[in-house]
């Protein structure tokens, strides 16, 4: 979209407002974090050079990291084919799941433990105490965002004829939902899936109410020892995750396959 | 054959009788509704359920009717929804204009990259830490408020009463709603197709003309679908507002972890249970005005 | 298939992942079944018995236990040390009521508490279900009027509400003082009075120093109101954090809280003084309990004996708290000098609120607290 001159100039002023706004918090964290105990100026990576030294935090990474990739594999395998499906053959069930999927932001952290902890007893007491359990119950606080970035993506594309051209040229359901719709619509498969990773590296309530020890959880319990060594691993996690997120190579705007307008 | 057997036989645009075919178009939801059953339609039964009854286990309706009317729960709630609808908008507006702003930018380019992870770390950034970010840059040592006071001892940033408050609750939940509608909504603008801007342009129509005929009605569904997200959002929100207020129960959420906690006797499951069945009959009744409004402005979607 | 490729390998990682992620080691069911039948040492077969069986457990789970509690981090470091376990903590901010929920949410399980730090009024009220009787070594030392005749719940620790505040800001010589313009903004309680001990007893304090009674505290409210109005009282829960950062320079807590901050500012070349207006001392007494269903029994009444010992109740004192067993602590010469030089070697420790005044200043509270300070 071409722009004219003050059109440029708002852009640039959303842009510059908005960042200013969103990295001034960010900053904060990062001076707090380079101040030295006393009360003499000048900065310290004193909290810094810490995180490394501490064991519990790599434990924590690594339980929290099993946990991502399981509620990674749920969204795939489960979430989006069913969403499409629902979309393909099942319009009727469109609303409720919408509001299915809306559910899980409507009630607080809190009120999820209250209403969770016996079915995760259940699941101590008889599968396992891992953390990675808690993959359940994430991919429910996932569902609002994937579900909406999905819905968006399969409104755009025409999905009933892709369907309906994959299934005339003999592909079986499953190879029609894996094989042809879910690729022509990554780009939101992948806006909810990332998002995912974000969220169980930043989750706390939840976790700390169930007694697991989660990423967050121990930058809390360090938080209790030294504020300084908490901010330096919360921002850090921030900056892990945002590295990993701005790894994945961003598709390349979707052409719909029956667009015509494609040369 | 058996017209079960037509039906399962091959693809599943089996030639079985329509009632057939919709019974198989169930079984594809089943796990999905085991998933969602299991951990998250049951355990808010379990919530809701408990708000029927007493601490002593009698059945009664006394908590659903009598809680609202007390002046220390409906004024939380309001201000529940008051956090919600404002931060909605605002940060709605914002993230939406700064889609748009980044949507006319290279689609490739790195810097796209970067806002769209920045947006996705920032959209789940809460909690203890978000609050602390905010100690730490607009707080009573925080770099804001030391720069504002060597400036102007009396400005509105050098003296950070203002953060402790539904207000600024309400600004450290917007740090959190700008980048959410920002991921949200940018698929939407990114797919404006250039074609139309230009269709109207040589038809002789000004940008005006463009965003107030095409554009923003385009969007609309969207927009609001995202304003909607936000609104829930904001509405459940607790670990940040707990952090940042940590005494007091200024918005439902922290009514309901005041109901379960307690050092000195009078925490009350059944009181917790009947506010989140509040809260959660809000969110169906928000959802059920989407759903009308999404109607109507259907008329104005691309027909598939 | 593309997308076969990456579900095989996803499904690969996450099973490896599953299988890598530690979980909680299997303690033998018949050794926990006898360990949580022990009410005593002397009937456990001695203490080094309790220890050995500890270590085949190999885990203590606290929970609301925050190192920066009456000292507790040095606690909990010499008990690992000592007896080469590791400790888990739960919800270190979590409230008595908290930790009975998560008893029972936990139950069972292998992450469920093993001990209990609880406040009287709460303690009490699951006094009947959620103890498991244990009388420490140290028993009879302890007064019969403070303690639960069969031990399932045994006081540990008690205080003085105090007024602690950054040095930088001058010295307090009385109450009032506070109202002062300097102390804009500042002034913490620590805990919403309707829901923590040492926000209630703070309350208690002030009704004292302004002429009020423990059966009538709303003097003590009126004057947190004019202190609200006055900017300088702020509705933050204060902790290391907000008082490093300078937001909370003023708080509301027990003297064994403000003893880590004055150790903290000490070395950091700055001071952290306390006050407490004369005739206004108050107490409260927690209570230290070993689970029914702990997952390491063993190590759970060893945690009980290491506190009610010299050992444990030594840290508590360097910390600023009175131990319950500090009388006989002094009468045999087992209080360390460090001890005695933060707590003084005199046994009286402030009087503390009955129930019946707890429950009257609870009710209060509820009906006033939140109007008077803006918490709404």
């Amino acid at each position: 979209m071409k722009l004219s001159m003050p059109g440029k100039i708002f852009r640039a002023f959303i842009i510059f407002v908005t960042g200013l706004y969103l990295l001034g918090p960010l900053y904060g964290m990062l001076d707090f974090s380079t101040k030295p105990l006393g009360l003499e100026g000048g900065r310290t990576l004193r909290a810094w050079s810490a995180i490394g030294k501490n064991p519990d935090v790599a434990s924590s990474l690594i339980a929290s990291f099993s946990i991502a990739i399981v509620v990674m594999l749920l969204i795939f395998l489960l979430v989006v084919p069913t969403v499409i499906w629902v979309h393909l053959k099942l319009p009727a069930f469109r609303r409720p799941m919408e509001l299915i999927c809306l559910l899980p932001l409507a009630i607080p952290g809190i009120v999820i433990v209250v209403g969770i902890a016996p079915l995760y007893r259940w699941i101590s007491i008889n599968v396992s105490e891992s953390p990675v359990s808690l993959s359940g119950v994430y991919a429910m606080l996932i569902l609002p965002y994937t579900y909406r970035s999905l819905s968006a993506a399969l409104d755009l594309v025409d999905v009933a004829t892709l369907a309906e051209a994959a299934r005339t040229l003999g592909a079986s359901t499953m190879r029609t939902i894996f094989g042809v719709v879910m690729p022509t619509i990554r780009s939101g498969i992948m806006s909810g899936v990332v998002i995912s990773l974000a969220l169980v590296l930043g989750e706390f309530t939840i976790s700390a109410l169930l007694a697991f020890d989660t990423l967050q959880v121990v930058i809390y319990l360090l938080g209790r020892q030294d504020g300084k060594i908490a901010v330096a691993v919360a921002l850090s996690a921030l900056l892990f995750v945002f590295a990993i997120l701005f790894a994945i190579p961003t598709t390349k705007r979707q052409r719909v396959i029956l667009d015509a307008d494609v040369a | 054959m058996t017209q079960s057997q037509i039906a399962r036989a091959g693809s599943s645009t089996g030639t079985g009788s329509r009632f057939w075919r919709n019974k198989k178009a169930y079984v594809g939801i089943l796990p999905f509704l085991v998933l969602t059953g299991l951990f998250l339609i049951w355990p808010t039964i379990n919530v809701v359920y408990g708000a029927f009854f007493t601490e002593e286990g009698k059945f009664s309706l006394d908590y659903i009717i009598n809680t609202i009317q007390k002046e220390a729960h409906w004024i939380p709630f309001l201000n529940t929804l008051k956090i919600s609808f404002w931060t909605s908008i605002v940060g709605g507006l914002i993230g939406a204009l700064f889609a748009w702003a980044i949507s006319t930018g290279k689609p490739d380019g790195i810097g796209r990259r970067f806002v769209l992870a920045a947006g996705g770390v920032l959209a789940q950034f809460g909690g203890v830490m978000l609050a602390f970010a905010f100690f730490a840059t607009f707080g009573f040592n925080g770099f804001v408020t030391t720069f504002a006071l060597k400036f102007s001892e009396t400005s509105f940033l050098a003296s950070p009463d203002w953060l402790y408050g539904l207000f600024g609750l309400g600004v450290v939940y917007t740090f959190f709603q700008i980048p959410l509608m920002f991921i949200v909504f940018l698929p939407a603008v990114e797919n404006l197709k250039p074609q139309w801007s230009e269709a109207s342009q040589s038809l002789g129509g000004t940008s005006k003309d463009y965003w107030f005929r095409i554009g923003f009605p385009v969007l609309f569904p969207s927009f609001l679908g995202g304003i909607l997200l936000l609104f829930v959002n904001a509405f459940s929100a607790y670990a940040t507002a707990a952090a940042l207020i940590s005494q007091g129960t200024i918005i439902t959420p922290l009514d309901i972890g005041s109901a379960l906690s307690s050092e000195v006797g009078g925490a009350s499951a059944p009181l917790a249970k009947t506010l989140s069945l509040y809260m959660v009959t809000v969110v169906v009744i928000v959802m059920a005005l989407y759903s009308l409004l999404r109607k109507r402005v259907s008329k104005w979607e691309n027909t598939k | 298939m593309k997308f076969n490729k990456l579900t095989k390998s996803a499904v690969v990682l996450s099973v490896a992942a599953v299988l890598a992620v530690p979980t909680y080691a299997v303690s033998s069911a018949n050794a926990a079944a006898s360990a949580s039948t022990w009410t005593s040492a002397k009937q456990a077969g001695g203490i080094a018995k309790i220890a050995a069986a500890c270590k085949k457990e190999g885990q203590l789970n606290v929970i609301a236990t925050p190192v920066d509690w009456a000292n507790y981090g040095e606690i909990l470091d010499n008990f690992k040390k000592k007896y080469k376990v590791k400790i888990d903590s739960n919800i270190p901010d979590g409230s008595s009521q908290d930790e009975i929920d998560q008893a029972n949410a936990l139950k069972g399980t292998k992450r469920s508490p093993d001990v209990f730090d609880m406040g009287t009024t709460v303690g009490y009220e699951y006094i009947d279900t959620h103890y498991a009787p244990y009388k420490v070594t140290n028993w009879k030392k302890i007064p019969a009027n403070l303690k639960d005749a069969q031990g399932r719940l045994t006081p540990n620790y008690t205080g003085v509400l105090a007024i602690g505040y950054d040095g930088a800001l001058g010295t307090i010589t009385k109450l009032d003082d506070l109202l002062d313009p300097k102390f804009k903004g500042v002034v913490a309680l620590n805990g919403d009075p309707t829901k923590a001990s040492a926000g209630l007893n703070g309350l208690f304090m002030t009704s004292l120093a302004t002429g009020g009674t423990l059966d009538d505290i709303s003097k003590g409210v009126e004057w947190f109101k004019k202190l609200k109005a006055a900017g300088n009282f702020i509705n933050v829960d204060p902790n290391t954090a907000t008082i490093d950062s300078g937001q909370t320079r003023v708080v509301f807590d027990w003297t064994y809280n403000h003893k880590s901050h004055q150790d903290r500012f000490k070395a950091a070349g700055k001071s952290w003084k306390t006050f407490t207006p004369k005739g206004a001392e108050i107490g409260s007494w927690y209570n230290a309990g070993v689970s029914p269903w702990a997952p390491h029994p063993a190590c759970a009444r060893l945690w009980m004996e290491f506190i009610y010992s010299p050992a444990g109740s030594n840290s508590w004192a360097k910390g600023g708290a009175s131990p319950v067993i500090w009388p006989m602590m002094i009468k045999d010469k087992t209080a360390s000098k460090a001890a005695i030089a933060v707590i003084g070697s005199g046994t009286g420790v402030a009087r503390v609120a009955s129930a019946d005044q707890l429950a009257a200043a609870n009710t209060y509270l509820v009906a006033n607290w939140a109007a008077a300070v803006g918490t709404r």
